[in-house]
């Protein structure tokens, strides 16, 4: 099981990375979970600075910016 | 990010310090804290890149600009950032602004003129807290080699 954690307020760019995301995870034919990490000290706990933020099984993978669904799927592999 | 506002919209400034054991690291740390203080940038932690610390280091690749203050020329900040794979930061150094390691305790007045050298060097303004206007150094602005500090 893969856990893909996106980072991030709420904002639109944080919405379609989640759509983006599980696009990804679908199409990888990947067992996954999507989690939406909203609250601010939880995103914090990852050290990142800016939002959004993809996370893979707890390793951030992406930060500030909304990548492809092409380019999460090679995070994701 | 500090607050709990959406951080997606880019302009990110991320100021990192060596931090060492010597004086001028001390004052590069002191330095970045200012400028942090300052809203110029946000100080972050130069052993989360060197640790890896995922978070962290993508942070840094995904900031519009990074200033790195080494303390002197072992260049320990920048050393650690390159092992990172980051590249296009802006990289001062104490000891080039006239300091000498060993020998320069960290008075307000050098941490001062090591903050606006980095203004300076990335063109932006140091407003003094309470100030109404751009911050007059105690100690001469330096500027690239102009030293500061002798």
């Amino acid at each position: 099981m893969t856990t893909i954690q996106i980072l991030g307020t709420g904002c639109p760019k944080c919405k379609k990375l989640a759509e983006n995301a599980e696009s990804a995870a679908k199409e990888l034919g990947i067992e996954y979970q999507l989690v939406k990490v909203t609250d601010i000290n939880q995103i914090m706990s990852f050290g990142i600075m800016m939002t959004p933020g993809l996370a893979v099984n707890g390793e951030v993978k992406s930060v500030g910016k909304v990548p492809s669904v092409s380019d999460i799927k090679k995070l994701l592999q | 990010m500090a607050s709990d506002r959406c951080s997606c919209q880019g302009g990110t400034t991320l100021v990192f310090a060596c931090s060492g054991g010597a004086d001028v690291g001390e004052i590069s740390d002191r330095a970045a804290r200012l400028l942090d203080e300052r809203d110029v940038g946000s100080m972050y932690c130069l052993a989360g890149v060197g640790g890896r610390v995922s978070g962290i280091v993508k942070s840094t690749e995904a900031a519009d600009r990074v200033i790195m203050i080494d303390g002197c020329p072992l260049d320990c900040g920048r050393r650690t950032l390159e092992e990172a794979s980051i590249r296009g930061f802006t990289h001062l150094r104490v000891t080039d602004l006239g300091f000498t390691k060993g020998d320069s305790p960290p008075t307000s007045d050098t941490i001062e003129c090591v903050a606006q050298a980095a203004c300076a060097v990335v063109g932006s303004v140091c407003d003094s807290p309470g100030a109404s206007g751009p911050a007059q150094a105690t100690a001469p602005v330096c500027v690239g080699s102009q030293c500061c500090g002798g």
